[in-house]
Formats: C-alpha cells, sequence, structure tokens
C-alpha cells in the first residue's frame, strides 16, 4: 500500500463509487505461547456447530446475527422460526429454536397462522430468494401489503443455491448461472426484481432494508437491520423485511476468497445496499418521543 | 388467543335454529372449538367463509380472507401447528391448489380440518387420493345432508386431533345452500391426546427445541461435530407410515344401509344423491322390487367390508354417482368379483358450472334403478 493511499480521505469516493475502508499497517508479532480458548463465542441458540453448507457460503453469517438477535432481544422463549426450503433449510436442525418447516415460498402464510394464533411471540421467516422472489412473491407480498406483525428475512444470493447455481428471479443482469451459461440476458431472460424495494411500497410494511454479509461493515449493519426489523415487531408495528445479500461461490463458480469480492461489485451494484423503509423514524404514531434511547444509535 | 384443550368448547347448547347447510357446518366447527379459519371465496364454499369471518371474532377467533387457497391452507398450517383448532377449505378447484401443502401437513403430521363444498361429484379420486405428493393418506367424510354434515364436521375435528392428521369433509351444493332446522351442539367424542407437539416458542433455548416438519419430528441432538448424527430420515419415514396405516386401520368404517336382507340389486352412492338414491329404493321396494343401498359415509376408510357382505348375495351392484365414475372402483375392489358392478350415474350437466345437476330426480333414478332387473346387466359392463 502506498503512502498516498493510506493518507487518502476515507470518505471520498472510489472510481467505483464504493467507500472503502483504510488497510492500516502493524508491527505487531505473534504471541510466542501456544493458542488457548479465552471465550467462545459461538450463540447459545446455536445447537450444533457443524452444517453441510459449502465453504465460503454466507448463509451461516447470516444465520448468526438472526440467532444473536432472538438473544440479546430477550425473545429465546418466544421466537418461532418458519424456514422455507433452500440451502439454509439445514440448519432447522442446527438452532435451539422452534422451527416450523413449510414449502417452497409459502413460509409467510405459515407465519401469519403461526403469529394470529401466538400473538406473544416472536415470528419470523428465513427463506432464500428462490424460495421468495419465484415461488412465493404473491405469499410475502401479500402477507406485507396485510400488515402483518411478522418479520420476514431473505438470504439472497442470487442462485438457487441448493439446486446447484441455477437462475433466480432475483440473478442480475450478466449474472452467470447453470441456466444462463452466457450470464443473465434481459432480452432473454427478463429483468431481476428488487424484492425490498417492492415491499417498501406497501403500505403494511413499516421496516425494510437490505444488508449484506460480505465484509465486518455490512455485517455489523445487517445485523442492527435484522434487530430494527425484530422490534418493528415486537412494537407491534406491523411487517419488517430484511435482505440480505450473501456469498454462493459455488453457485456462482467463483473462488471461495473472490465471493465477496463479487458480491459487492456484481449483486450489490443491482440490489443496493441501505434501509429503504423505517417507519419507526418517519414523523408519526410509531417515532420515538424525542429525548428517548427508543431508538438504538 | 390460546387454544382450547378438548374438541369440545362449553359454549352454551342453541335452541334448534334454521340455518343454511354452510351457516350450520361453520356453526359446528366453532362448537368443536375451531379457532382459525382462513379461505378463499368460491361458490359454494363462500357462504361458509361469510359465516366463519363473521362469527369466528365474536368466540375469540381468527378468520383470514387469503389472498389465495395455497395461502389459505398455509395460514392454516401455520395456526394449526400452534395447536389452535384450525380448518380451511375450497370447492374442487381450490382444493387442488392445496393439496401441494396438504400432502406436507400429513406429512407433518398436524391436525386440520378441511372442507370441500364441491361441485358435482368430480372430486372423489382427488379426496380419496389426493393430488399432492409423497406416500401419504388422509381420512375423508362425506355427510349427506345438513344435520350429518353437523355431527361430521364435529367428528372430523376429534379425529383430526386424535390422529394428528388432516382430516376432510366432503360437501356440496345442496348441503351448503339448504336451509334446516337443525341444533348445533358440541359432542363429546372421548379424551384427546396432550398437545405437547405444539409449538408456543417456549422450548426455545432449553437445548430440546421444537420442530414441526414433513421430512423430521426431532432435531439433531449432541452430535458433535457430525451435522448429521441423530438424523435418520428413513427411521421418520418409516415411523410416519406406520402412523398412517394406523390411522386407517382404526379408524372405524361408516355406512347407512337398508333393505339389503334380500337384495338381489344392491345400489350404493355418497353424499348428497345417496338421498335420491334412497328415495328411489324405497320407492321399489313398495312395488316389490327386491333392492337395497348402501351409503358410504366414511370415503377413507372405504367401507369395503359392508360393501362386499352387501355383495355376496346379489345378481348386481350398481354405483350412482354425478361424476364420471370415481368411486364405482373403490366398490369393484370392495365387490372383488362377487356381483357384476354396474355404473349407473352421469357427469353433471348443470350448464352454471356448479354442479346443480338435473340428473338428480327421483323418478328418473327409479327408472335407471329398475332397469337394473333386466338381465342384460348381469354380466360386467367394463
Amino acid at each position: 500500500m502506498s503512502a498516498s493511499e493510506a493518507g487518502r480521505d476515507r470518505d471520498a469516493p472510489t472510481p467505483a463509487g464504493r467507500r472503502e475502508l483504510p488497510i492500516l499497517t502493524t508491527t505487531h508479532q505473534p504471541p510466542t505461547c501456544g493458542a488457548r480458548l479465552v471465550h467462545d463465542f459461538t450463540p447459545d441458540l446455536i445447537d450444533v456447530g457443524a452444517h453441510h453448507l459449502c465453504p465460503g457460503c454466507g448463509e451461516p453469517i447470516a444465520m448468526r446475527s438472526m440467532v444473536e438477535q432472538v438473544t440479546e432481544l430477550g425473545q429465546v422463549n418466544k421466537a418461532i422460526a418458519v424456514f422455507g426450503i433452500g440451502c439454509y433449510t439445514a440448519y432447522s436442525n442446527n438452532l435451539d429454536i422452534e422451527v416450523l418447516q413449510a414449502l417452497h415460498g409459502r413460509a409467510p402464510s405459515l407465519a401469519t397462522g403461526v403469529k394470529r394464533c401466538r400473538p406473544d411471540t416472536l415470528v419470523f421467516t428465513v427463506q432464500g430468494d428462490g424460495d421468495m422472489v419465484n415461488e412465493g412473491l404473491q405469499e410475502v407480498l401479500h402477507t406485507a401489503a396485510r400488515g402483518e406483525n411478522v418479520t420476514c428475512l431473505m438470504l439472497n444470493n442470487g442462485v438457487f443455491g441448493e439446486t446447484g447455481g441455477h437462475m433466480t428471479a432475483a440473478t442480475v443482469l450478466g449474472q452467470r448461472t447453470k441456466n444462463t451459461l452466457d450470464g443473465r440476458d434481459a432480452a432473454r431472460h427478463g429483468h431481476p426484481i428488487r424484492l425490498a424495494n417492492l415491499i417498501a411500497e406497501l403500505d403494511g410494511a413499516a421496516y425494510v432494508a437490505r444488508g449484506a454479509v460480505d465484509n465486518i461493515v455490512n455485517i455489523t449493519r445487517t445485523t442492527r437491520m435484522i434487530r430494527n426489523a425484530f422490534r418493528t415487531q415486537l412494537r407491534g408495528d406491523g411487517f419488517s423485511f430484511v435482505e440480505i445479500l450473501t456469498m454462493c461461490p459455488t453457485g456462482w463458480f467463483v473462488d471461495t476468497a473472490a465471493a465477496p469480492a463479487y458480491l459487492a461489485n456484481t449483486h450489490a451494484a443491482t440490489h443496493t445496499l441501505g434501509v429503504l423503509k423505517d417507519t419507526a423514524r418517519a414523523p408519526g404514531p410509531h417515532a420515538a418521543p424525542e429525548g428517548t434511547t427508543a431508538w438504538p444509535a | 388467543m390460546s387454544a382450547s384443550t378438548s374438541g369440545a368448547t362449553t359454549r352454551p347448547a342453541a335452541r334448534p335454529t334454521v340455518l343454511a347447510g354452510s351457516a350450520a357446518i361453520g356453526e359446528a366447527m366453532i362448537a368443536a372449538g375451531c379457532r382459525f379459519f382462513a379461505g378463499y371465496p368460491m361458490t359454494p364454499f363462500t357462504e361458509v367463509l361469510e359465516h366463519m369471518a363473521a362469527r369466528l371474532p365474536e368466540v375469540g377467533g381468527v378468520c383470514v380472507n387469503a389472498e389465495s387457497e395455497s395461502e389459505a391452507i398455509g395460514m392454516a398450517w401455520g395456526a394449526a401447528a400452534t395447536g389452535t383448532p384450525a380448518a380451511t377449505g375450497s370447492t374442487g378447484q381450490g382444493l387442488s391448489l392445496m393439496q401441494e401443502s396438504l400432502a406436507e401437513i400429513v406429512h407433518a403430521r398436524l391436525p386440520l380440518v378441511v372442507l370441500n363444498m364441491a361441485r358435482a361429484q368430480g372430486d372423489y379420486h382427488q379426496a380419496t387420493r389426493g393430488g399432492g405428493h409423497g406416500d401419504y393418506r388422509h381420512l375423508v367424510l362425506a355427510p349427506c345432508d345438513v344435520r350429518e354434515a353437523v355431527e361430521l364436521t364435529g367428528y372430523a375435528f376429534h379425529l383430526a386431533e386424535y390422529r394428528r392428521s388432516p382430516v376432510l369433509v366432503m360437501g356440496d351444493y345442496y348441503l351448503a345452500h339448504t336451509h334446516v332446522s337443525v341444533d348445533v351442539r358440541p359432542t363429546d367424542f372421548g379424551p384427546l391426546p396432550p398437545r405437547d407437539w405444539a409449538l408456543d416458542g417456549s422450548s426455545g433455548g432449553t437445548g430440546a427445541a421444537k420442530l414441526i416438519s414433513p421430512l423430521s419430528d426431532r432435531k439433531q441432538r449432541h452430535a458433535g461435530d457430525r451435522a448429521d448424527a441423530g438424523y435418520d430420515l428413513a427411521e421418520f419415514y418409516v415411523r410416519r407410515g406406520a402412523a398412517l396405516e394406523r390411522m386407517v386401520a382404526e379408524t372405524e368404517p361408516r355406512a347407512e344401509t337398508g333393505f339389503l336382507a334380500d337384495a338381489e340389486v344392491v345400489v350404493i352412492a355418497y353424499g348428497t344423491p345417496a338421498l335420491y338414491v334412497r328415495q328411489a329404493v324405497s320407492d321399489l321396494r313398495a312395488l316389490g322390487r327386491r333392492v337395497g343401498y348402501v351409503r358410504p359415509i366414511t370415503l377413507v376408510p372405504f367401507p369395503s367390508d359392508i360393501v362386499r357382505a352387501a355383495a355376496a348375495d346379489a345378481r348386481v351392484v350398481a354405483v350412482y354417482e354425478n361424476s364420471g365414475g370415481q368411486m364405482v372402483d373403490d366398490v369393484r375392489l370392495a365387490v372383488l368379483g362377487a356381483a357384476p358392478v354396474r355404473f349407473i350415474g352421469r357427469l353433471s350437466l348443470d350448464p352454471s358450472g356448479f354442479g346443480i345437476a338435473p340428473d338428480l330426480d327421483v323418478g328418473a333414478m327409479r327408472h335407471r334403478v329398475e332397469a337394473l332387473f333386466e338381465p342384460a346387466h348381469e354380466t360386467p359392463s367394463r
């Protein structure tokens, strides 16, 4: 790294339009003693750590953020997860959270039934983009429009990962998949659906955000988005939705180490990150009163 | 809303009231403890939905107007998983959309009552064989009139919970729209097993959080580094298959029979059309014809033994259905060649599409049954 790069204004946009964090040089040497475990940071609600997901997959990171927030918000004995069908489905066995397994796309409807009968629980769905945008688009849109007091989390890697990397409705233009080997072409395969943007348009949706797990900053932001979505539900404000861009190096045909950059350059260029809607921040009946700390920093 | 602990509620006994069949079925569901209903309008199911939308909130329940049939059964699936007595339904075509979820709900072993307010009788195969995937079965009840529909609706909630399986109730246009005086009171069908499988979130963080899945009913535990330890799909399939087999074997097949003692012609029909068959057979008996009838009340399990016994001394067994002929397959399997089985039914030719069959006419039915006494009917028709 040259001196001019290190001294560059970190908030100035790069030529590609993204903000980059500086890389700091260090003279720190590794310790001379052997490594020892000082603390196990595995979240309490992860019962079994081993899983079948591929190296480089972003879904375990997103699942971890979700699990941590269930604990941090004190919902351990009140949480019911509704899982869709995808790679993440295998996680129903890993978590020490009650799980109701749904069919492809149907999770928001099941979550509606659960929440209407158990209003005192934290009900959230975990679905992929194939599950939610392809098979279950109607379900999630109507659940949002009804303002059901549930949270839907979508793990968006732009492919049907479990089937081996086929095009979904969220696959971005130019992206290579098993059935778009020359890249998704709008003329032949249509355009990607930006689901969070669609949902944000619906009056029943109270909180809509899109995060990613390609680097620590985005992981931290995404964790906060999940927290805000859960808090939206706990306040009874209505439907909350967090779309999380995750890496799928296997389905993308890219090297594991290159997957986070591929996500940032290819995927996030279409599915742009940020909070799309937050009725708690907007002036209105749900706004936190001035001078209170109801809204987290 | 908390789920009640038995199939019957403490709702005070209602005085006999004149109700449409759809409203009576709705009241029967509420009396049986139903507290969640979801549906999508479709004639003749529509009035059941209307009734539940109006009545369920009054008893502390929830009725959701779903965006489609696939969402309706999805919502009912979620409600059932919380241990809340739940129901949904539609009309034939809507049930087609629900088949995918219905198969999974059987696999997930959840109680649910599903109504098919069918048009004519073309949904017999859909109801008894199913249109869903996988190796599944569920019980099917077929009332012939509103009073029986009220009783069987209560029974369906009991069976669903007792067997942890969906139970389908076959109604039709006539049943939904006939107004009769009925007394809808909960019937005590006996004790039910505890709902210890239901989800309420409380088992989270205990090391034994519950899982309700068509693929497993237990999570892997203490698996060390092996992600698949303790998770045996084949073992789950075998257990689930055995439970379904037990359910069908242990549920009593029900049928109404009449004039079978010396019958040389036996006519078999179910649902509303069976009432016309019953009247035609009764009329012919008065004229000295040796004719009897069997009306299956449970379509799954099919009352095969009753049909077989009725056919033992018969010269001809005939099946009347307002369809192209579907139950005739089950009758042939029950009779096993002991007598020729004739199909004397007909498709509903009603141009409205609602299955209001001009075919249902006692006089015409009498002629059709009487024709069975001619020698030509002694050989099998197909």
